[in-house]
């Protein structure tokens, strides 16, 4: 029964945006006013979305678990946001963009939704520049790019190591118009547990309010999940500790396909983990490895010292060490695309040449880029024959320059100076590609519901290029759903507003209610983070970088027995009508619980090695990924039937009529 | 080396009932761990032993969302500096030491629960102003159009950098919110963007502010030593400025 | 206009301006009282001149005495406004963290200031009123003689060590409240730009010369009488 329609316009693939704006419904702005909409989160994608709906003329009910839209994790990236401005004249375009997020995402996305999102990019600088977002500038007061993984342009905007905290700041400040015009209702610390559908419609959510534990009936027109993704599956992760996948997942449950779920970012250059009370992996931007080189100890025996501790990585001479990744990929090199560097990494530290105490860690080295950069500085500034000390600290300052606060932030965990010795990385969690399936208009399969930013599938395939989420979520957020959910919202103007009295809101709210009374009453053995972490290292370990069919098969019974464990033994403390921290966390737990489960069945269903999923048995000689186009360009959309294990598989075919399909090369 | 400590944290069951400090135990902590995964540890023992664990407010733990908001022997975020809480490590500390954990306290932050402040005073102070009232339907000019010097670019990202925590109203001694006030006033005011706007911004926030029952800033420049992201008091400068010349011209 | 009048910034201005004032007048008065470690007869002339001429008089003296009320009331307005503005107090603090004594004190050195100014107003400024104004003697001179009384008077002021113990302290406590006050002005009224760090050291050497100045002084005449 498969209903899935992806409603791509016709037409060439250049026109198709522009010419179905002009002919989608609209609402007229005095309607407009009628018409209540829900969104669940508030980052980039939500936030954006936000602004702009109420500023359309909407009322909107926003909801945060953070006690400010400002703090959602978008906050949290640092890198930069892609845009096809051309601004650096180096033949970039809206088709090269386009071209490169395909290619980066394995020829597992979706054509139009891609070139939509190129084409719109460049608005969003404007948009942000308009908005009082202080990005980069140069000498000239123009704005300023660099470059980022598996892109030969430069066409990266960054506000220092912040952008996505400038970025979500402009959106928020967008917000704060429309709060204090009464347009947008904030509900802060509150979060989504149910999506409620009223004859075959979202219609409206179920929230709690999570300082006085009440639970609350909301009702919209519609209703749009921007709730992030759902990497905490893994538990050790980049994201944020409250993320999680709960609007999604039970979007999912009452109906909303969900699309691609093994797709997972791992990011190459994070700070390794130390120890078992871990709670969480720092990102080092992506944009350090514009100047950083990648190495481990060529010789086995100077790795197995360094991990010891009997030898320092400064006293490995330049020809015992190995920059595999330059040495794998010359073209690209250092700025080899996330997934790919990942695996290299994953690859040299599982044949012994990891460098720190758990020989999980390659080094992140700047000292040809600080010798660089000191050179050219003591030129510019008139200096002949710079003595080596002299260039060391001219090319210290310009490092710091660019990316300061990542070493200071790097130097506050580790207790090392970078600028001295390499840091130490490895890759942690950091991106869900798969999400809530989505058609061009971002409509998940229940009408009325909608999915933005990282929580929907649509234009990342398999892997996600650096800089391309903050370009996703506002694209989706200004740009693309304030167009079409007009045309879904134009047969409703007569409505009028959704009465929460209904048999459907008191079913929602009596199965949440019992849900989180069981949680409180369950008086249990362990805690919720227990249950937590060993999901995270069945995750790790066998859903991880590297997939094996019988991994994927033992994750799955791994995974349905620590769940069954979690249902009998979990222990919450506290009462449901206050302020309770470890409830929240076990129902966010029971939810990735079921997720995983998906997540690994996706894994094990596509038998081929594509972006962000590698099957090992699906891997060319040299170790790269081995795509099958003949029988896995779809996308795999699960429906929901009352288990994980019994969801059942549709397919989106991708039909490629712009781009071939080729072997993804970055050598 | 594992650290045994003594902690003195401040118990609240909600905004209507009186707290108190408790002292509790931890052991075997390492020097690694940041001082939230310590305060897991504490809580993981709390909920063993059947207890309540303490609320502390926390998101990203990468010193960027601004969620974390512990005062800790004194001092908002601990004693190391341009940090948040989550980034402040235990090494920081030593073997049987004692330490303070209270909320970040002023009348304008009321405790909603243990160390958890609500800081809706601030989210009203930017409602009040901290925007530039350009509509986000895209239909804006080319973004080069507008050309920024560098400099002032610079100066604006640094003010721009705040993250909302609220470190200079807990440190400073009059509760004082003019770091956090003046760091968005002044993003805005060295754009050509938000100077169109700047005067009732200016205006708006400041009276927000005052409403909101903030003390005065008397320049002890606590903020700025304590500020996770080093705001400088320039800013505070800057927007006295700017609200005298908007009030009198 | 209303609306700007009330607010803390508006405060923190008048608090600024009032204080550039006061630091203005300390050095005339410095300046005059300086005089006096040279001999009588300088010293004797601007005292009658400034006790006498009806614009320093009627007109400055009122603005000086208006300024230096409005600086310590508003000074403890605002005092209680920031106390209350933390209505539930750390159990730890540890203040000297981040910032420096003198900041955080303003209200005791600006208080024994406020004592001392008392002390002052009782040796110099009540009796001087009560002669010129309530007995009427304008003449600046002792009855029978034929030079200016200032100088004598000031020499016997500080023949007390007491007296000149409290002003030492009171003026250690002035040149503390100098060290925060004279940059914390300047930061008041908005400025803070790159002649800041010399503005600073400026006020670094303001804060510790004027009471200096004063302390000499005192100590000269209580030595040399």
């Amino acid at each position: 029964m498969s209903t899935l329609n992806s409603k791509i316009p016709e037409g060439p693939i250049k026109d198709k945006w522009t010419k179905y704006k002009d002919k989608i419904n609209l609402v007229n702005p005095a309607n407009k006013r009628n018409i209540d909409i829900i969104v669940v989160g508030t980052g980039l994608a939500g936030g954006s979305a936000a602004a702009t709906l109420a500023e359309q003329g909407y009322n909107v009910k926003a909801f945060a678990y953070q006690d400010s839209p400002r703090r959602a994790h978008s906050i949290a990236a640092q890198g930069g946001i892609n845009a096809s401005k051309n601004y650096m004249g180096d033949g970039d375009s809206d088709y090269r963009l386009f071209y490169d997020t395909i290619k980066g995402g394995d020829y597992r996305s979706r054509e139009a939704n891609v070139y939509r999102l190129a084409e719109v990019s460049s608005n969003i600088i404007d948009q942000c520049v308009a908005q009082g977002v202080p990005l980069a500038r140069d000498y000239g007061g123009q704005l300023d790019n660099r470059s980022f993984g598996g892109t030969l342009v430069s066409r990266t905007f960054y506000a220092k190591g912040q952008t996505g905290q400038q970025l979500l700041l402009g959106a928020y400040s967008a917000m704060n118009r429309q709060i204090a015009r009464g347009k947008i209702q904030m509900f802060n610390r509150h979060e989504m547990l149910d999506v409620v559908i009223v004859n075959g419609k979202a219609r409206g959510i179920i929230a709690r309010d999570m300082i006085t534990g009440e639970i609350e009936r909301h009702s919209a027109h519609a209703v749009v999940i921007a709730s992030g993704g759902y990497g905490n599956v893994y538990y050790l992760s980049t994201l944020a500790m409250g993320s999680n996948a709960t609007a999604a997942w039970k979007a999912h449950k009452k109906g909303a396909y969900f699309a691609n779920p093994c797709f997972t970012q791992i990011h190459p250059t994070c700070i390794p983990r130390s120890g078992d009370y871990q709670s969480k992996l720092t990102l080092m931007s992506e944009s350090l490895r514009n100047d950083g080189r990648i190495w481990v100890p060529k010789k086995l025996e100077d790795a197995k010292a360094i991990q010891q501790g009997k030898l320092k990585p400064t006293q490995i001479a330049e020809e015992d060490r190995d920059y595999y990744l330059e040495r794998r990929y010359p073209s690209f090199g250092n700025l080899a695309p996330r997934d790919i560097s990942s695996r290299a990494a994953k690859e040299r530290c599982d044949a012994g040449y990891g460098v720190n105490a758990t020989g999980e860690a390659v080094y992140l080295d700047f000292s040809t880029a600080i010798n660089r950069y000191g050179k050219e500085k003591a030129f510019v500034l008139g200096i002949h024959n710079p003595t080596q000390e002299k260039i060391i600290e001219l090319g210290e300052k310009v490092i710091n320059e660019k990316y300061g606060n990542l070493f200071q932030m790097y130097e506050k965990i580790i207790d090392e100076n970078p600028y001295k010795t390499p840091m130490m990385i490895y890759p942690a969690t950091h991106y869900t590609m798969g999400g809530l399936w989505v058609d061009y208009n971002l409509m998940t399969t229940v009408p009325g519901m909608y999915c933005i930013g990282e929580a929907n599938f649509s234009d990342h395939g398999a892997n996600r290029l650096g800089a391309s989420a903050l370009m996703q979520g506002l694209a989706d957020g200004y740009f693309v759903l304030p167009y079409t959910i007009g045309d879904y919202l134009a047969p409703d103007i007569k409505t009028g507003a959704i009465p929460t009295n209904t048999p459907e809101f008191d079913e929602a709210e009596k199965a949440i209610r019992e849900r989180l009374e069981f949680f409180i009453n369950n008086k249990g053995t362990h805690s919720v983070d227990y249950f937590h972490k060993k999901l995270g290292k069945i995750m790790w370990n066998k859903v991880g970088m590297g997939r094996t069919e019988q991994g994927l098969k033992e994750a799955i019974v791994e995974i349905q027995q620590v769940r069954e464990d979690f249902w009998k033994n979990v222990k919450v403390p506290g009462a449901m009508n206050e302020l309770n921290p470890e409830l929240e966390k076990a129902a966010r737990v029971a939810d990735f619980l079921e997720l995983a489960e998906l997540f690994a069945k996706d894994a094990l269903e596509r038998n081929e090695s594509c972006g962000g999923h590698f099957r090992e048995e699906y891997q060319t000689e040299e170790g790269e990924a081995m795509r099958d186009d003949a029988n896995y360009a779809y996308v795999a959309v699960w429906e929901y039937t009352g288990k994980p294990s019994e969801a059942v598989l549709h397919k989106e075919e991708l039909k490629f009529e712009e781009l071939e399909f080729k072997t993804r090369s970055y050598k | 080396m594992n650290m045994n400590l003594t902690l003195k944290v401040w118990r609240q069951k909600n905004a209507q009932t009186k707290g108190k400090m408790v002292d509790y135990k931890v052991t075997d902590i390492s020097e690694h761990m940041s001082f939230l995964e310590m305060l897991d540890v504490l809580n993981e023992d709390l909920v063993k032993k059947g207890e309540e664990p303490v609320a502390f407010d926390h998101d990203c733990r990468e010193g960027i969302c601004g969620m974390c908001s512990l005062f800790i022997n004194g001092e908002a975020h601990g004693p190391d500096r341009l940090i948040t809480t989550c980034q402040l490590h235990m090494r920081k500390f030593k073997n049987g030491d004692t330490i303070y954990i209270e909320p970040f306290r002023a009348k304008a932050f009321p405790v909603i629960k243990d160390l958890i402040v609500d800081r809706m005073a601030f989210e009203r102070i930017q409602q009040a102003g901290g925007f530039i009232s350009v509509n986000t339907s895209g239909n804006t000019t080319d973004a080069n159009s507008i050309l920024i010097p560098k400099h002032n670019a610079d100066l604006s990202m640094d003010a721009a950098a705040c993250i909302g925590c609220g470190a200079c109203v807990a440190t400073c001694k009059n509760s004082s919110a003019m770091l956090f006030v003046s760091a968005k006033v002044s993003q805005f005011a060295l754009l050509p963007q938000g100077r169109i706007e700047a005067k009732e911004r200016v205006l708006n926030m400041v009276r927000q502010m005052d409403l909101e029952g903030f003390g005065n800033c008397t320049n002890t420049e606590a903020c700025e030593v304590e500020c996770p992201k080093g705001i400088s008091l320039e800013n505070i400068a800057r927007m006295n400025r700017e609200y005298l010349s908007a009030s009198i011209f | 206009m209303s609306g700007f009048l009330s607010s803390s910034i508006a405060k923190k201005v008048a608090m600024a301006l009032s204080a550039l004032f006061l630091i203005f007048f300390l050095i005339i008065h410095l300046a005059v009282n300086l005089t006096s470690l040279f001999g009588e007869n300088v010293f004797n002339e601007l005292s009658h001149f400034m006790g006498t001429n009806p614009l320093i008089q009627f007109a400055l003296q009122p603005i000086l005495i208006l300024g230096v009320v409005f600086h310590f009331v508003l000074g403890f307005v605002l005092e209680i406004k920031n106390r209350k503005s933390r209505n539930v107090k750390y159990v730890k603090y540890n203040g000297a963290a981040n910032a420096t004594w003198m900041s955080r004190n303003m209200i005791i050195s600006g208080g024994v200031i406020l004592a001392f100014i008392v002390l002052h107003f009782v040796d110099f400024w009540i009796p001087e009123i009560n002669t010129k104004y309530i007995l009427g003697d304008m003449s600046g001179q002792f009855e029978g003689e034929t030079s200016f009384r200032y100088f004598t008077e000031l020499q016997h002021k500080f023949a007390n060590p007491w007296r000149v113990v409290a002003y030492v302290v009171a003026f250690i406590l002035l040149a503390l409240h100098l060290l925060h006050g004279f940059q914390s002005a300047f930061q008041s009224i908005g400025f803070n730009n790159k002649y800041t760090s010399c503005l600073k050291s400026f006020g670094k050497f303001y804060a510790i010369a004027v009471p200096l100045g004063f302390i000499i002084i005192a100590l000269f005449h209580h030595f040399n009488h």
